[in-house]
């Protein structure tokens, strides 16, 4: 009785969480194995894992699931690249440190959508965009004109997210830095340790688990990225990640069961990441709860 | 507990122990940081300064800094050209993240309870379920939700969309709510039981006042989700439930010249995202990274 009543507060979240969240996962799986397109409805049938063999074996598919391992890797390294050097550089005492901070976050509260369209139409249009009328600015009238999306697309959506996603690192890491217990740095110059050594031997020891939560929550939102890809090319050459994929053999294919199939490809890719991760998220929690 | 204040001690004490090549090289590095964030926030800004151009004056190569200003980007975008209203949008957009918000809240608050204050058996497990549901790619039941929507004749209705927002911001607040109300102290729980006081009192007196601030990040982050959501808006909304997102998505491609009404529409759209993520920097940081960083 008495744990039934310090359960009870669970159970609403509990209940409405495995509705609405397991249960389409549940449907996706039933679909999964059904050759289903609703175009003709009527010619649903049982299909086994056929669908998954098409999924594997679908070159064009193959090549989204590359692609957005590579997107996810190049644009969360970059950003946490930068973020941290971001980060050391504003924890230093500076003038205007706040002003800096306060210009920096901005591309990361720009709506995803607004952002994109921002990259798109503004900066790399090939005969009005910002980039090329700097290259104008500087090189004069026979200045160079790239069409940039064309010519590096997917490059052009990495660009995108890591302008802004550079910011949300940073903003972790100098949380981090400005937690690093400053005895221990100033004990290092003491004793006569470089800028180097510090940061080697105290500063990057301290940022590692700012480090990995960056990443981990870094990937769980570019692997799923959509907005980037749907605005900048629309998924064309060569920048389809899998949830654009995805959305597109489903809402414009309308192929349900083939959609399903690298849906539930999809969880099982999440499941071994996501394993890893809470295995990291974990290994955190327990170092908050023992301090 | 913010992350301005933390610092104070360690950066009056800096000068005392740095070496003066180490201070003039800070001032150097300061101008570094400084270029870097005019980079950064260059792009928003020129979409601000384009915004401000008439359409001709917009799209110039090279640009032109020295145009004349003009709101006529905002007046289209409100509709002045005979084009959709936004304001339709922006209401949904702000019923769906609002909404969905209170909800998050309202289910959130006593899961987070039973999992720090009163923990139950085995919290971490359950914490980890919460979490879990989070590192699911929402495209793989994106099929079953769109059919689901269409059997059931809430294609295209707002509540909809406040009922997936509410899960897929749930988990998130749920572990930010535990690590904001772990902070309570249990000695100060105890002490208000001993006095006599029951529970309504005690959540209201002893626990409300501590956990506010983290509330109030919780919040913060759920409606900033839910107003830049697009995939699920773009596939189960249409005319009436559509959001400020797919409205932004959808009059690009029908129209000619449009880069200054594309950007008022931006910025427009964003305004609420950046006043609340300038009002709140810290709080932002601090819920994002799940509570973790304090």
């Amino acid at each position: 009785m008495r744990a039934w009543v310090t359960r009870a507060p669970l159970l609403p979240a509990l209940v409405f969480l495995i509705i609405v969240t397991q249960l389409p996962m549940v449907a996706t799986l039933v679909i999964s194995v059904f050759d289903w397109n609703a175009l003709y409805p009527e010619a649903r049938s049982f299909a086994g894992l056929a669908n998954y063999a098409e999924v594997l074996g679908d070159p064009e598919l193959r090549k989204s699931v590359f692609t957005t391992i590579l997107l996810t890797v190049t644009v969360v390294l970059t950003s946490l690249v930068l973020g941290m050097l971001l980060a050391l550089l504003l924890d230093r005492r500076f003038k205007g440190r706040g002003a800096v901070r306060t210009m920096l976050i901005a591309p990361f509260l720009l709506v995803p959508v607004a952002a994109a369209l921002l990259w798109k139409h503004v900066l790399y249009n090939p005969e009005y965009g910002l980039f090329n009328g700097v290259l104008h600015w500087i090189l004069g009238d026979g200045a160079t004109q790239p069409d940039w999306v064309a010519e590096m697309p997917l490059g052009a959506v990495e660009a995108s997210l890591v302008w802004q996603w550079t910011p949300f690192m940073m903003l972790i890491l100098l949380a981090g830095l400005q937690s690093r217990p400053m005895d221990a740095v100033e004990a290092a110059w003491i004793d006569g340790a470089g800028a180097w050594q510090v940061f080697r031997y105290i500063t990057l020891p301290h940022l590692r688990r700012y480090l990995e939560l960056g990443a981990l929550l870094g990937t769980v939102y570019i692997v799923q990225n959509f907005d980037a890809v749907f605005t900048i090319t629309s998924g064309g050459l060569g920048t389809a990640n899998l949830p654009y994929t995805i959305y597109q053999t489903f809402y414009q294919g309308h192929e349900y069961g083939l959609a399903s199939a690298a849906g539930v490809l999809v969880v099982i890719g999440s499941i071994i990441i996501a394993t890893l991760a809470l295995r990291v998220v974990s290994s955190l929690f327990r170092e908050e709860a023992r301090s | 507990m913010s992350a301005a204040t933390r610092t104070a001690p360690a950066a009056t004490k800096a000068p005392d122990t740095a070496p003066r090549k180490v201070r003039r090289r800070n001032a150097g590095l300061g101008l570094v940081a400084w270029l870097v964030g005019i980079v950064f926030v260059l792009p928003v800004l020129w979409m601000a300064l384009t915004s401000l151009h008439s359409e001709a004056d917009a799209a110039t190569n090279p640009p032109s800094l020295a145009a004349p200003l003009t709101l006529d980007g905002y007046r289209e975008f409100f509709g002045a050209g005979g084009g959709p209203s936004p304001w339709f949008s922006l209401a949904n957009s702000m019923t769906a993240s609002v909404v969905s918000t209170l909800f998050v809240l309202l289910l959130a608050l006593p899961a987070a309870y039973a999992l720090s204050i009163r923990p139950v058996k085995k919290w971490t497990d359950v914490l980890f379920f919460f979490l879990s549901t989070k590192m699911l790619p929402v495209v793989a039941g994106l099929l079953p939700i769109y059919l689901f929507a269409k059997s059931s004749g809430t294609l295209d209705n707002i509540w909809l969309l406040v009922v997936l927002y509410t899960s897929m911001n749930l988990p998130i607040a749920v572990w930010m709510m535990q690590s904001f109300l772990a902070e309570v102290p249990a000695a100060l729980i105890e002490a208000a039981q001993i006095d006599g006081a029951r529970l309504p009192v005690i959540l209201t007196r002893v626990v409300a006042p501590i956990a506010m601030p983290g509330i109030a990040a919780t919040s913060l982050i759920c409606f900033i989700f839910s107003w830049n959501e697009m995939l699920f808006a773009r596939v189960l909304t249409g005319v009436i439930a559509q959001t400020a997102p797919v409205f932004l998505t959808g009059f690009i491609t029908s129209q000619g010249l449009f880069l200054a009404k594309v950007c008022a529409a931006s910025l427009v759209i964003s305004l609420p995202v950046l006043a609340a993520g300038f009002a709140a920097q810290d709080k932002l940081v601090q819920g994002l990274s799940l509570g973790a960083v304090k």
